[in-house]
C-alpha cells in the first residue's frame, strides 16, 4: 500500500479548518497537545529508561527495596501537572466563552439567519428572511457570518460541518444556536454527528459557502422549487425516509419552525401556547378554568 | 398467553445471526452433554452453583466475564468488517437494523457483561484473602449477587436468538430509545437486562464496602491495606453512589415504555436532556470503578516484581480518594454540545482536566516504583508497562476533549470512540489481564504459560495500536461514530488498517485461550506448591494455592504495610505450622441464589414479552424463594479443629517436600 492513500494535510477536515471557528478550534487543539506533550512525552521516555535500567538481570544497576518516598519527587510529580493543568484551565475558561456556540459572530455583512431542522433522516433548512426553505442542502454566502437556530422534529441529531468548526445538537422542543462562517468559496461535508436510528448514515448534506452573485442565484433556484412548503406538505415530508434528494421549496409557512420547536406542526396545542396559559391560570389564582368549561367561572 | 411472542420473533432470514445462535446451542449441547457423561452435576451444583465461597463465586464471574468477552469481540470484529467493506460505496455485510444492534450490544456486553464481572471476579478472589479474612460479609448475597447478573447476561444472550437487541446506542438517548422510535422489543432487553445486573452490582458494592470495612486482620488499619484493596474500596463506594442513579434513571425511561408515562419523551412535557444528565451521573463515575481497580492491580504488580515498596503510598491512596470524589462533578463532559452555556462547559471541563493530576500521580508512582528496583519482566508487568505507555496517550486524548472548545469538533467523531478504547482496552482490560495473570496460581494452584502470555499481550498490544491509531486520524477527518457505510477511498484505507489491528487483536484473544487450555493440560509441571509464586508482597500469598476453603487458619496479625512481605523478613520464612488449632465458623452453601437469579432471569423474559401472566407467576415465585430462605436456620457451621490441623499438616507437608 503505497503513503499517498494516508494523505494528511487536506484530508484532515480538522486540521484544515476553513472559517475562524474552526481555525480557533484547531488552534486549540494544537496548543492543549503541545501543553500536555511537556508531561507526556518524558513520562514515556521514562517508562522504558526504568524499565530497562532497573531490569532484574541488570545486577550493576543501584537497588534501594525499601525506598519509598522523597518529597522532592512527590512535589515535582503533583506540582508539574498542577501548573500545567492550570495553563490549560485559563486556556479552557477563555475559549468556552470565546467559542460559545451561540455567541453570534460579527462581520461587516449582515449575517443570514437560517433555522434548521433534523429529520427522520434528512436536514431541513429554512431561510425566514428569504422565505424560502431546502432539503439536504445549505448555502450561504462566503465571509457572512451564519446564524443558525437549530431544532429536531425527531430524535436527537447534531449539526455539523466539520471544516467550519463547531457541531451542536438538535433536539426536539428544544432550540440550540450557532454561529459560523466561511472564509472563502467552497463546498463543504455536513452530516449528523449524533446517531439517530436506520437511516443516520445517510444523512449528510453539503454545505456550499457561495460568492454573493452565486448565492443570489441559488435564491432564485430555490425559488422555482417545489411551490410553498405548506403545513400539510411538511408533514408528508417528517414521514421518515431515506437518501432523500435535494429539494427546494419557493415560499414557508410563516410559522412552520416555530411549530416545529413547539410541536404542534400536527395541529395540537403549541407548547408555548401551553406554558402560557398554564402561568396564566397560576396568576389567576385557580379562578381561571379554561379547561372546564362545564363548570362556570366565578 | 405468549404476549408479544410469536415465531416470527426467531431472526430465522437473518444467517449471520442463526449462524451465531447454532454455535451458541451446539456449544450449549456439548456442555451439557460433557457434563452429563462425566456425571459432573452433582459436584457443579454443590461445589459451585450454589457456592458461596467468595474464591468460587469469583471464579464464576471470571468465567462469565471471558464468555461476553467473546461475544463482545465478535461483535467489534463484525463492526469492523462492516465499515471496512462498506466505505467505498458499497453496502457491506450488514443492513443498518442489524449494525445498530452490533454497536449497541457491543457496548453493552463490554461494560456490563465483560469489564465489571472481571472486575468483581477479580475483587471477589483477592480481597478477603488481602485483609486477612475467611470471607466476604455476606456469603450467600455474594452468591446471589452473581446469579443476577448471569441473569441479565443470560437475556442479553437470549435476545440474539428471540427478538432483537435494542438499536440505540449503548446508553439508549431518549427519545430514540422511546416507544415511538423503538418499538420493539430491543430496549426492553436492555432494559431489564441491565436493571437485573445492576442490582446485582449494587449488593456487590454493599458486600464488598462492609467487607473491607469490618472484616480486616487485626493490626491492619486503613493506611496498612494493599493498594488493590483501597483502589476496590474506592471503585465499591462509587458503584454504591453511582448505580442508584442508573437504577433510577432505567425505570423511568421503563414507566415511560410501559405505562405511558412521560419522563423523556417529545411530547407530555418529557425532557431527553434529563435523561442524558443522569445516565451521565452514573456513567461518568462508572468509568472510574472500571479503572480504579485496575489501577490497584497495577500498583500490587509493580511492587511485587520490581522487588521494592510501592513508591509513594500515601500519595497513592489520596490520589485515589481524590479520583473518587471528582469522577462525580464532570459527567457533563459527555455532552458539551448540548449547548449548556459557557460557565457551566468551562466548569465541567476543568473539573476533568483537573483528575489528571492524581492520575499522573499514580504514573509517577508506578514509575518510580522501578526506580532502583529489579524489575523482571513477567507477564503482568508486560501487561503494566503497555498500560503505562498506552494511558497516558489515551489521557492526553482525554484532557484535550475536556476543553470544550475542542470537543465541539471531536464529540462523537472516531477520535473519541479511539480515546475511550485507549483508556478502557490500554487501562482497565490491560489492568484485568494484568491481574488474572498474577492472581491465576493463588486461584488454581498452577502458574500460566509464560510464552503464550507474551504473545498474547504482544498481539495485544500491536493490535491495540493498529486499531485504534487510524481511528484518531479518521476522527481528525471529520468521521463520526455509528456509521453503516460512508463512501470515501482515504477514509476507506484507514479503516482496512483498524480492521487488521482486530484480526490481530483476534490472535491476542485466541493466544490467550490457548494459554489457558496449554497450561491446563501442564498443570503439574506448572504447579506452586509453596502458595508464593511471585515472592508477594501481601496477604494473599500467605496462604496455599489455592487456599483452604477457609482462607486462613489463624487470623494473620499485621503490623506495617506489606504485611506477608514483613513476616518473611523477620522469619525469614512464610507461615509456621502451630501445634493445635482452633474449630472454624464457616457458612454453608445454599441453592438459594441461583434459583432465585433463574426466577428473575423468567421475570425478566416475561416482562420483556408482555406476557404478564408469566411475570407475576416469576415474581412471586422468587419472592417466595426469598422468603423461604429467610426460614433456613441452618446456615452456618464449625469446621472441627482436626480438619483444619490436617489440612494446614498438607500444606505444610507440601511446602518441606519443596524445599
Amino acid at each position: 500500500m503505497a503513503a499517498a492513500p494516508f494523505l494528511s494535510g487536506c484530508d484532515m477536515a480538522l486540521l484544515d479548518p476553513a472559517g475562524p471557528i474552526g481555525a480557533e478550534e484547531k488552534s486549540i487543539i494544537i496548543l492543549a497537545t503541545c501543553l500536555m506533550l511537556i508531561v507526556v512525552i518524558p513520562v514515556i521516555a521514562m517508562i522504558f529508561l526504568f524499565a530497562w535500567r532497573y531490569r532484574a538481570s541488570n545486577k550493576a544497576a543501584t537497588f534501594k527495596p525499601d525506598w519509598d518516598h522523597s518529597s522532592k519527587i512527590e512535589l515535582a510529580v503533583w506540582g508539574i501537572p498542577c501548573v500545567i493543568i492550570a495553563v490549560l484551565a485559563y486556556v479552557t475558561w477563555v475559549s468556552s466563552h470565546t467559542l460559545e456556540p451561540s455567541r453570534e459572530l460579527v462581520a461587516d455583512k449582515k449575517a443570514v439567519e437560517v433555522e434548521v431542522v433534523s429529520m427522520d433522516w434528512k436536514w431541513l433548512f429554512i431561510y425566514p428572511e428569504l422565505n424560502i426553505a431546502s432539503v439536504n442542502e445549505l448555502a450561504f454566502p462566503a465571509g457572512t457570518p451564519v446564524h443558525f437556530k437549530l431544532t429536531s422534529a425527531t430524535v436527537m441529531n447534531s449539526f455539523f460541518i466539520p471544516r467550519l468548526g463547531s457541531q451542536i445538537y438538535t433536539m426536539p422542543g428544544m432550540e440550540t444556536k450557532l454561529s459560523l462562517l466561511a472564509d472563502a468559496a467552497g463546498d463543504f461535508d455536513g452530516l449528523s454527528a449524533n446517531y439517530s436510528g436506520g437511516g443516520f448514515s445517510d444523512m449528510h448534506f453539503v454545505a456550499h459557502a457561495m460568492t454573493d452573485d452565486a448565492f443570489a442565484q441559488w435564491v432564485e433556484k430555490a425559488r422555482a422549487g417545489e411551490g410553498k412548503l405548506t403545513m400539510a406538505k411538511y408533514r408528508d415530508l417528517a414521514k421518515p425516509s431515506e437518501k432523500d434528494p435535494v429539494s427546494y421549496y419557493a415560499e414557508v409557512e410563516p410559522t412552520l419552525y416555530h411549530d416545529i420547536l413547539n410541536k404542534c406542526s400536527d395541529g395540537s396545542t403549541c407548547m408555548d401556547a401551553a406554558v402560557s396559559l398554564a402561568m396564566a391560570k397560576e396568576v389567576a389564582g385557580g379562578d381561571l378554568q379554561l379547561c372546564n368549561p362545564a363548570k362556570p367561572r366565578g | 398467553m405468549f404476549g408479544k411472542l410469536t415465531l416470527e420473533a426467531i431472526p430465522y432470514h437473518e444467517p449471520i445471526i442463526m449462524g451465531a445462535v447454532a454455535m451458541m446451542v451446539l456449544g450449549g449441547a456439548a456442555l451439557f452433554a460433557g457434563i452429563t457423561f462425566f456425571r459432573l452435576w452433582g459436584p457443579l451444583w454443590s461445589k459451585w452453583l450454589t457456592s458461596v465461597d467468595h474464591k468460587n463465586i469469583g471464579i464464576m464471574y471470571i468465567i462469565l466475564a471471558l464468555v461476553m468477552l467473546l461475544r463482545g469481540f465478535a461483535d467489534a470484529v463484525m463492526m469492523r468488517t462492516q465499515q471496512a467493506m462498506a466505505s467505498t460505496g458499497a453496502a457491506g455485510p450488514l443492513p443498518p437494523e442489524h449494525f445498530d444492534q452490533i454497536f449497541t450490544a457491543h457496548g453493552v456486553i463490554m461494560i456490563f457483561f465483560m469489564a465489571m464481572p472481571f472486575m468483581v471476579g477479580l475483587m471477589n478472589i483477592v480481597v478477603p484473602l488481602q485483609i486477612g479474612a475467611r470471607d466476604v460479609a455476606f456469603p450467600y448475597l455474594n452468591n446471589l449477587s452473581f446469579w443476577l447478573t448471569a441473569a441479565g447476561a443470560l437475556l442479553i444472550n437470549i435476545s440474539l436468538a428471540v427478538g432483537e437487541f435494542a438499536r440505540t446506542g449503548w446508553l439508549a438517548y431518549p427519545p430514540l430509545s422511546e416507544l415511538q422510535y423503538s418499538p420493539g422489543v430491543g430496549v426492553d432487553y436492555y432494559l431489564w437486562a441491565l436493571q437485573i445486573s445492576g442490582v446485582g452490582t449494587l449488593l456487590a458494592g454493599v458486600n464488598m464496602i462492609t467487607t473491607i470495612l469490618k472484616m480486616r486482620a487485626p493490626g491492619m488499619t486503613l493506611m496498612r491495606m494493599p493498594i488493590f484493596t483501597w483502589t476496590t474500596l474506592c471503585s465499591n463506594m462509587l458503584i454504591v453512589a453511582a448505580f442508584p442513579i442508573l437504577t433510577a434513571t432505567l425505570a423511568m425511561l421503563s414507566l415511560d415504555r410501559y405505562l405511558g408515562m412521560h419522563f423523556f419523551t417529545n411530547d407530555g412535557g418529557g425532557n431527553a436532556m434529563m435523561y442524558v444528565n443522569l445516565i451521565w451521573a452514573w456513567g461518568h463515575p462508572e468509568v472510574y470503578i472500571l479503572v480504579l481497580p485496575a489501577f490497584g492491580i497495577f500498583s500490587e504488580v509493580i511492587s511485587t516484581f520490581s522487588s521494592k515498596k510501592l513508591f509513594g503510598y500515601t500519595s497513592m491512596v489520596y490520589a485515589t480518594v481524590c479520583i473518587t470524589v471528582l469522577s462525580f462533578i464532570v459527567w457533563l463532559h459527555h455532552f458539551f454540545t448540548m449547548g449548556a452555556g459557557a460557565n457551566v462547559n468551562a466548569f465541567f471541563g476543568i473539573s476533568t482536566m483537573i483528575i489528571s493530576i492524581p492520575t499522573g500521580a499514580k504514573i509517577f508512582n508506578w514509575l518510580f516504583t522501578m526506580y532502583r528496583g529489579r524489575v523482571q519482566f513477567t507477564v503482568p508487568v508486560l501487561w503494566t508497562l503497555g498500560f503505562m505507555v498506552t494511558f497516558v496517550i489515551g489521557g492526553m486524548t482525554g484532557v484535550l476533549m475536556a476543553v470544550p472548545a475542542a470537543d465541539f469538533v471531536l464529540h462523537n467523531s472516531l477520535f473519541l470512540i479511539a480515546h475511550f478504547h485507549n483508556v478502557i482496552i490500554g487501562g482497565v482490560l490491560f489492568g484485568y489481564l494484568a491481574g488474572f495473570t498474577y492472581w491465576f496460581p493463588k486461584a488454581f494452584g498452577f502458574k500460566l504459560n509464560e510464552t503464550l502470555g507474551k504473545v498474547s499481550f504482544w498481539c495485544w498490544l500491536v493490535g491495540f495500536y493498529l486499531a485504534f491509531m487510524p481511528l484518531y486520524a479518521l476522527g481528525l477527518m471529520g468521521m463520526t461514530r455509528r456509521m453503516n457505510h460512508v463512501d470515501n477511498v482515504v477514509w476507506h484505507n484507514y479503516l482496512l488498517v483498524a480492521a487488521l489491528g482486530a484480526a490481530v487483536i483476534a490472535c491476542g484473544i485466541g493466544a490467550f485461550v490457548l494459554q489457558i487450555l496449554v497450561s491446563v493440560l501442564n498443570r503439574k509441571a506448572l504447579r506452586d506448591l509453596t502458595g508464593d509464586p511471585w515472592n508477594g508482597r501481601t496477604l494473599e500469598w500467605a496462604t496455599s494455592s489455592p487456599p483452604a476453603f477457609y482462607n486462613f487458619a489463624v487470623d494473620p496479625v499485621v503490623t506495617s504495610r506489606d504485611a506477608f512481605w514483613e513476616q518473611k523478613q523477620t522469619t525469614g520464612a512464610g507461615l509456621q505450622p502451630l501445634p493445635a488449632y482452633g474449630k472454624i465458623h464457616m457458612p454453608h452453601n445454599t441453592g438459594t441464589g441461583v434459583i432465585l437469579g433463574g426466577f428473575i432471569a423468567v421475570l425478566g423474559f416475561a416482562l420483556i414479552w408482555h406476557i404478564w401472566w408469566l411475570a407475576v407467576a416469576a415474581f412471586a415465585a422468587a419472592v417466595a424463594v426469598g422468603i423461604g430462605h429467610t426460614f433456613n436456620e441452618n446456615r452456618d457451621y464449625y469446621v472441627p479443629s482436626e480438619t483444619v490441623a490436617e489440612t494446614e499438616g498438607k500444606y505444610f507437608k507440601q511446602l518441606t517436600s519443596q524445599v
